[in-house]
């Protein structure tokens, strides 16, 4: 299996509200640092196959991998600023989104 | 023939002055409600795929965005009464973040809608006449008209009617409701172009004939995106009673020959820039010629019943000065300076057009508050008619305000941060949500518009530059119109980071032409410094009373870039 030339987690966002979430060990989370790190094409596939299987059962849509830096923590960054974007919120109302602090109701997994 | 009923042509205790539903209009669009409420029941069920329900979805203006669902409201020809304000305002608390933002198309986003919340969205919007049909797709949209309809003194004739007519007439229409591309129409009734007619896919001019009748400039084939084209005229002069005829036939030529093969090339600006000008309107013609033109003959009485909507308000009969107005100007220099740059002329006597600027300085363009747009529905009401406009240049306008009323209405829009005096002025900035909101855009362009408005905060300042329009786009799509700003700024990725490409040159009027590239990426911290270097030279090398469009013609283009460059040996990457 060959490693990938950097780590990647899975995005997608919840059908019902919009959110962003990420593929995490038991299911999906609203945080990126619990998401599940794919290190080899091997595990990416596995990643994109689970999401994609959720997209079939209508939980999630728009599953895409995502390159990521991997902190001292082994929580995962990520790379791109689109992508960093996406963890936080607009850049330009940090009351709003996933950076606000103020998760939506309701159970991500 | 209508389904309209002309006995409900008038109902007391509403706005005279813009289009109300009948009952037909009201089934129509309560049975849409319908529609889309079992779509997106079926699809939260998992009875229908995302592939199966997103044309639906965008059928009914809701995107997903990079943080959430988008859904796009219908602002019909930008004009608004203070009800459907309100209550804008109130969908903006109850399922959003407690805002909306108003786009260069006339509509208002939502950034935060949850699927789950739409059908009851679209119904509290049917309660008030507005929907979000036909915002997104490969359909024709929302039809946008000149902000200062119906009140300017340059006016020919208003220009809302028509795009009523226009509205009615392309609504599900069958034979266009899977176009190519998707389709803009923009109608004006001016010697000034507000509305960009040159930059959409058919712009109109209601003009008058030889023996003083309405009809129509036709131009077709402007548009922006990544392609970007200055629309040809097709008709010097089409007479009413063939308006749809002949909008029916542009649209069949395009459903025929426009490109379905590559969604880049799909716009009819391609076509008639491929077909060439005299290929396409020898089409059109051919088609108008042939056609059974009995579906769509004009209906005097149909239209009449529509323009009836639009008559002026109840205006009093005023001195042209008012001496309140000169009075409040000598005791209030701020206001004063209000008054000078956002309050246009009206075409009735002791009247004004107020532009309310949603461009304060470090703000972000065209978003208004849910307390900030009541405060507007009840300025409208207390000011003038209950009737509001959307401008393209994401601002809103009071179309009839008395200008004995002016100070007073400048102190209620002051306590809402709403007096920003710099309509027309470099901090007037249209721009994009780009990156911050966009799931398409490749950068950020509002931080751009907030980094360059503090840079030219000073207002003496903006005053001496004058009127200069800057726009920013976050992607190549150009939905903050930066083809056609005197300064454009395109936001692109280049090597992984945000790069902004600056154009010069660009003209949304009748003197419409297409911004030309004045060197590489800069970065985002550049960019007030490259904007600043720009408009320096401008001031230094502008005769008396020269704008900043007419300066760039004159000098040509390799003396803006020199300037351009000078700026990069000071150390600007470009």
């Amino acid at each position: 299996m060959a490693v990938l030339k950097n780590p990647q987690i899975l995005f997608a966002n919840d059908l019902r509200d919009g959110e962003v979430l990420f593929l995490g060990a038991d299911g999906w989370t609203r945080d990126h640092r619990a998401a599940v790190v794919a290190r080899d094409s091997a595990a990416a596939a596995a990643l994109e196959a689970r999401g994609k299987a959720e997209v079939a059962t209508n939980r999630v849509v728009d599953v895409y991998l995502a390159d990521v830096a991997v902190d001292a923590d082994g929580a995962p960054e990520p790379l791109h600023y689109r992508e960093k974007m996406r963890i936080k919120g607009p850049s330009v109302r940090p009351d709003l989104g996933k950076q606000s602090g103020t998760e939506r109701a309701g159970d991500a997994a | 023939m209508t389904a309209h009923d002309p006995l409900q042509a008038a109902r007391p205790n509403t706005p005279a002055t813009t289009y109300l539903y009948d009952n037909y209009d009201t089934a129509f669009v309560r049975e849409r409600v319908a529609e889309f409420r079992e779509q997106v029941r079926r699809r939260l069920a998992g009875a229908s795929t995302e592939d199966e329900f997103r044309p639906f979805r965008l059928m009914n203006g809701l995107y997903l965005q990079l943080h959430a669902y988008m859904l796009r409201v219908a602002i019909p020809y930008g004009t608004l009464t203070a009800r459907q304000m309100r209550r804008l305002a109130d969908i903006a608390d109850k399922w959003d973040n407690g805002y909306g933002h108003f786009t260069t198309r006339q509509n208002l986003q939502y950034n935060w809608p949850k699927l789950v919340d739409v059908p009851d969205i679209l119904e509290a919007l049917a309660d008030v006449e507005m929907h979000a049909i036909q915002t997104s797709g490969n359909c024709i949209r929302n039809v946008t008209a000149d902000h200062f309809a119906g009140v300017a003194a340059d006016e020919y004739e208003d220009p809302r009617p028509t795009a009523e007519f226009l509205r009615q007439w392309s609504s599900l229409h069958p034979e266009f409701s899977f176009l190519p591309r998707k389709f803009k129409i923009a109608v004006s009734g001016a010697a000034d172009d507000r509305a960009a007619i040159k930059v959409h896919d058919i712009g109109l001019r209601v003009i008058a004939g030889e023996n003083g009748e309405a009809g129509y400039e036709v131009i077709v084939g402007g548009g922006l995106g990544r392609s970007p084209f200055v629309g040809k005229l097709v008709r010097e002069f089409l007479p009413r009673e063939d308006l749809l005829a002949y909008l029916e036939a542009i649209l069949r030529v395009y459903n025929r020959y426009g490109r379905r093969d590559n969604k880049y090339k799909a716009r009819i600006k391609i076509l008639v820039h491929e077909t060439g000008l005299d290929q396409i309107r020898a089409e059109i013609e051919s088609e108008f010629a042939s056609m059974d033109r009995a579906p769509f003959a004009h209906d005097d009485s149909e239209f009449a019943r529509i323009a009836s909507y639009f008559a002026p308000p109840p205006y009093e009969a005023l001195p042209a000065r008012s001496s309140r107005l000169e009075a409040a100007k000598k005791e209030n220099p701020a206001f004063a300076f209000f008054e000078e740059v956002n309050v246009s002329p009206h075409k009735i006597d002791g009247y004004a057009i107020v532009t309310v600027s949603l461009k304060p300085i470090g703000g972000i363009p065209g978003d208004a508050t849910s307390e900030q747009m009541r405060v507007l529905a009840e300025a409208s009401e207390k000011f003038g008619f209950g009737e509001l406009r959307v401008s393209h240049e994401q601002n809103i306008i009071l179309p009839h305000v008395k200008k004995d009323d002016l100070f007073a209405l400048w102190r209620m829009l002051d306590a809402a941060g709403l007096a920003t005096a710099n309509a027309g002025l470099l901090t007037d900035i249209i721009s994009c949500p780009g990156l911050d909101y966009c799931a398409l855009a490749t950068a950020r362009s509002i931080p751009i518009a907030q980094a360059i408005a503090r840079r030219f905060k000073d207002p003496e300042r903006q005053r001496l530059i004058g009127k200069l329009g800057i726009k920013i786009s976050g992607c190549i799509n150009a939905c903050g119109h930066h083809h056609v700003g005197a300064i454009g700024i395109l936001g692109l990725e280049k090597k992984g980071q945000e790069s902004y490409q600056i154009t010069l040159g660009g003209d949304p009027t009748l003197s419409a032409s297409i911004g030309e590239l004045v060197g590489p990426g800069v970065t985002a911290d550049q960019v007030p410094d490259v904007i600043e270097h720009i408009v320096d030279f401008y001031l230094s090398e502008r005769l008396a009373g020269e704008s900043f469009i007419d300066t760039w013609r004159r000098l040509g283009h390799a003396r803006f870039k020199d300037a351009v460059r000078r700026e990069g040996e000071d150390g600007a990457d470009i």
